[in-house]
């Protein structure tokens, strides 16, 4: 099991990514310019600040040519997880639907937040039990997930909001407390926690282990399949 | 010569007339233009360090850990296991005054450089602030402006502010004080030095476009006082692009990673003139740039423009002919520009060519070691130089009263507002995040090592201004005391002098006397300063500044598994007081909240807290302690407090042995204000299990060691003997520590 952990210029957090995958599994950095995943069997688009976030969040790194073969990727079934700045990437790709606009607040905000698991079938949370609590660190100034109303209800009918923040802690402003969001096959999740930052005891909450440890399942079994 | 002659133009880039005749005196003849404004940088406040430089020369800068002293971009420790710390703190005052997002942003930009110039990665960052009282409107628009953009910088770079201080005082209302400092890490063999070597090496520009911002930064800003005119400054203030920095960041961590670079210098106050220069003179070398080459991003620019240029994001090396393309290539992955803009020479001469023209010739040596030293005037004050502060306490107020007060007040408050603001998490090795501990705790388990780091920045300029001596010792020991909070032995020390014009007398011996007493603390706990920077003329319409020196230190953990937090965590635990702690109220926060300042602080037993230091470093690396918080602004009650309320976890405690040593005084009032909210150097508040504690206390002398009560129930209650003084509800008490900063931006 071998995950691809994407970096473009400007990217933050994949370094913290990698590590967090090889405490499940094999990792290694597919840098931005790369047209090929080098058959890895999950792909993670890390946090930071891609190219800036100038014009828009995540509105530069989705022209890379990486996003190409990320792309393909998703539509063959492949798991994707964007966290922070790549769950924006994925949003501006159009790989997950919404967008993520400026918190409420209108300020930067790092903090350790508590999030509910909203759906546990999707590649990302199945180590996890219904409405299990997690907590993550959040650290973002563009958070806000919006998207229509009628959109939210599709998305809630499907289960595609894999991840709500529990109550009092929703940090940003996001519509129905969404803080993880799935596309429709469920193979492809943005969320704006951490979990990355997470995985350490020594340095805070243990919790998003889970979601890498949900991720090896998964490939695991994928790759037993395709076999 | 120059009587007749003499131009007014170089009194306004600063120079006086005697200087002017030694630089003609030096280059045989009168500057151009261009000489003229290399000189005037070079030979200010800010680059020259004329008035400082003579009395710096009284820190201790020698120890077993060094492996960079001051005179490097940033001075480095060696951590054990091949790694070494760099680290330096570095003001970025008067741009913030004039512009505080972009000031506090290129000052962190700026402060990231000097870390990364010398081959360490920056993993973290720790800012001290000062601004006037947050009910003035300019002082939440300086604080608003200067937090944002420190954030804007550190978090788009992907560095981790993990900690750092603000406080609040009238005397910084016009001039606030932004210190940025930077830690990185490196294995020792990575380390690369700024000296320029080997005549016929190329001389290679990286990173952003030569604009005219921040043209005269150094002199117009930073080396005179700030007047009404400062805004008209503004153009004056560089702007700040993290995304160029995070690029040049990894492109130079890349190229020396490679072994392709022969030197590598930041390029900071006076741009290429001073990068070029120091570069030249540490390699004993010459060197020539030609200013046509330095790529522009406005049309029309002089010669004399491009040289002082403080464009940021800009990076100079000397590179081998032969490894040029090999460097370009790196370049060209990390989209940074890459332009060989001269040459090393051996000429010992600074030469400025404009498409191979001449357009400057000055010597090095005449530049950088020319540069005339002045010796201070210092005169004690006979009169106060500031007025006391504002009273906002009422004198009939009750204890629990004033405890309450002295939580909300702007200076003991939580900063929480602020550095929510920050990614502290970044590089996933922050083991105590802002607000859990007195100190910031890395590991250092991605590097290869075992073990961590401990990072603090401390000073309080008030106290400082009651007595320069007494003030700066005590900035030594308190951010000793941060980290043997958290078991780390002080391996370094950076500081950065915030002061007024030193080239009055009253200002020379706050100076002198702040110096005096950092070295002595420096002494007695034995750690050598590797760094630092000065900011002098901090002075606006109200008068100067609080002389502020910040200290920053560096300190080593051997386990960062099993450290204690800042709050209490259990019901059940014994609380003791730990160090030589003999509060007073001289110079105190309570006695500033009364609106009372006067001059004198108790006299510090150097031997005494050196070895306190080690007996709390020793009992907190025995592992068995839960809790210890240092004792600072607001005396042990706000301690105390500050314990409880993290984790809400109430208790109970008897002062009686404390007031006891503290000797009898006439009025009882004022003998529990002094233990419960005087100030003094040495405190650490300590809880854990009864046997741990009991333990502890019995291996110390009563004179540095007393059990103060136990942690339980939701109140803090306070008693003498059988007699309740105080009781408090935590929920209160945190209601008022969490919301003092906060609502003044809400």
């Amino acid at each position: 099991m071998r995950f691809g952990v994407v970096r473009f210029p400007g990217s933050c957090d994949e370094v913290d990514a990698l590590l967090a995958c090889r405490r499940f599994g094999d990792a290694e950095v597919v840098w931005h310019r790369e047209r090929d995943l080098h058959a890895v069997d999950a792909v993670i688009l890390p946090g930071g600040f891609s190219y800036g976030d100038y014009l828009r969040v995540g509105a530069i790194a989705r022209f890379s040519p990486v996003m190409e073969a990320v792309t393909d990727f998703a539509r063959s079934g492949g798991p994707v997880l964007g966290i922070c700045n790549g769950f924006q990437v994925l949003c501006e790709a159009g790989l997950l639907p919404g967008a993520l606009l400026p918190n409420t607040g209108l300020r930067f905000l790092c903090r350790q937040v508590d999030v509910r698991v909203a759906n546990p079938d999707t590649p990302f949370t199945r180590a996890c039990a219904r409405d299990e609590r997690l907590s993550l660190p959040v650290k973002h100034g563009a958070g806000r997930f919006y998207a229509p109303d009628g959109a939210l209800d599709e998305l809630e009918a499907n289960g595609q909001i894999a991840l709500r923040y529990a109550e009092g802690h929703n940090p940003n402003g996001s519509v129905r407390d969404a803080a993880g969001v799935s596309n429709e096959a469920g193979n492809v999740l943005g969320l704006m926690p951490h979990p990355e930052h997470a995985t350490d005891g020594l340095t805070g909450s243990t919790d998003g282990g889970k979601l890498f440890g949900s991720v090896v399942e998964h490939a695991v079994e994928r790759a037993a399949v395709a076999a | 010569m120059s009587e007749v002659a003499a131009p007014a133009r170089h009194r306004e880039l600063g120079l006086t007339d005697a200087e002017y005749d030694l630089i003609v005196d030096r280059l045989g003849g009168e500057p151009n233009d261009v000489e003229l404004a290399v000189f005037s940088l070079m030979w200010s406040e800010h680059c020259g360090y004329k008035h400082s430089r003579r009395l710096l020369g009284r820190l201790p800068t020698q120890g077993e850990h060094v492996v960079m002293g001051p005179g490097e971009n940033a001075g480095a420790v060696d951590v054990g296991d091949g790694l070494v710390v760099a680290f330096k703190v570095e003001s970025h005052n008067h741009p913030s005054a004039v512009e505080p997002f972009q000031g506090a942003a290129t000052g962190v930009g700026g402060i990231l450089r000097d870390v990364f110039a010398i081959g360490a990665r920056p993993i973290a960052v720790l800012d001290s602030l000062r601004f006037g009282e947050l009910d003035s409107k300019r002082s939440r628009y300086l604080m608003n402006g200067a937090v944002a953009g420190i954030g804007h910088y550190g978090n788009s770079i992907g560095v981790a502010t993990v900690g750092g201080e603000i406080l609040f005082g009238e005397p910084y209302e016009s001039n606030c004080l932004v210190n940025a400092m930077c830690v990185g890490i490196a294995s020792r063999e990575r380390l690369v030095r700024s000296a320029a070597a080997g005549a016929g090496n190329l001389v290679v520009l990286l990173g952003a476009l030569t604009g005219r911002d921040g043209i005269g930064g150094a002199s117009v800003l930073a080396s005179a006082e700030l007047g009404a005119d400062s805004a008209s400054k503004r153009p004056s203030v560089q702007i700040g692009d993290p995304f160029e920095e995070k690029k040049l960041l990894e492109c130079c961590l890349e190229l020396l990673e490679h072994g392709l670079l022969e030197s590598l210098q930041d390029l900071g106050a006076a741009g290429l003139s001073s990068s070029a220069s120091e570069m030249a003179s540490k390699g004993g070398v010459g060197i020539d740039l030609d200013v046509a080459r330095v790529p522009r991003r406005e049309p029309g620019m002089e010669a004399f423009e491009v040289m002082v240029s403080e464009s940021q994001e800009r990076m100079l090396c000397v590179v081998e002919p032969g490894r040029l393309d090999a460097v370009r290539a790196v370049c060209d992955e990390w989209d940074v520009r890459c332009t060989a803009v001269g040459a090393v020479t051996d000429t010992g001469r600074l030469r400025v060519l404009e498409e191979g023209e001449p357009v400057g010739d000055m010597p090095v040596e005449a530049l950088v070691d020319d540069c005339p030293l002045y010796d201070l005037a210092p005169e004690r004050p006979s009169e106060p130089v500031y007025a006391a502060p504002r009273a906002r306490l009422e004198a009939g107020a009750d204890l629990a009263e004033t405890l309450l007060d002295l939580l909300r007040s702007e200076n003991i408050a939580s900063k929480r507002w602020a550095f929510e603001q920050y990614d502290g998490l970044v590089g996933s090795r922050t083991v105590r995040r802002p607000g859990a501990a007195d100190a910031a705790v890395l590991h250092l388990g991605h590097d290869g090592a075992s073990g961590a780091i401990a990072v603090s920045i401390d000073g309080n300029g008030r106290r400082v201004a009651c007595d320069p001596y007494v003030g700066a010792v005590e900035a030594v020991l308190e951010c000793a005391r941060n980290l043997a909070c958290v078991g780390a032995e002080p391996l370094g020390l950076t500081n950065c002098l915030n002061f007024g014009n030193p080239e009055k007398p009253h200002i020379a011996w706050q100076l002198e006397q702040a110096v005096d007493g950092l070295a002595d603390g420096c002494r007695a706990i034995r750690v050598p300063v590797v760094g630092g920077n000065v900011s002098l003329y901090n002075e606006g319409g109200g008068g100067p500044i609080y002389p502020t020196p910040v200290v920053g230190m560096v300190g080593r953990v051997p386990d960062p598994a099993s450290l204690p937090e800042a709050g209490f965590v259990e019901d059940g635990h014994a609380i003791a007081l730990l160090g030589p702690f003999r509060p007073a109220l001289a110079g105190s926060e309570l006695e500033a909240r009364r609106g009372k300042m006067a001059p004198g602080l108790p006299e510090v037993d150097l031997g005494a807290h050196a070895r306190a230091l080690e007996a709390a470093r020793a009992a907190v690396r025995a592992g068995a302690l839960a809790t210890a918080h240092d004792v600072s602004d607001g005396g042990l009650g706000c301690a105390l407090a500050e314990s409880c309320l993290v984790h809400g976890v109430g208790a109970r405690v008897d002062v009686d042995e404390l007031v006891a040593r503290l000797g009898q005084r006439e009025d009882e009032a004022d003998e529990l204000d002094a233990a419960l909210f005087g100030e003094s150097p040495g405190g650490i508040v300590v809880a854990g299990p009864h046997d741990v504690v009991e333990q502890l206390i019995a291996g110390l002398s009563t004179d540095t060691a007393v059990i103060l009560g136990e942690t339980g129930g939701e109140r803090l209650v306070i008693e003498t003997g059988a007699t309740a003084r105080l009781a408090l509800e935590v929920a209160a008490a945190r209601e008022a520590f969490e919301h003092g900063v906060a609502d003044h931006f809400s």
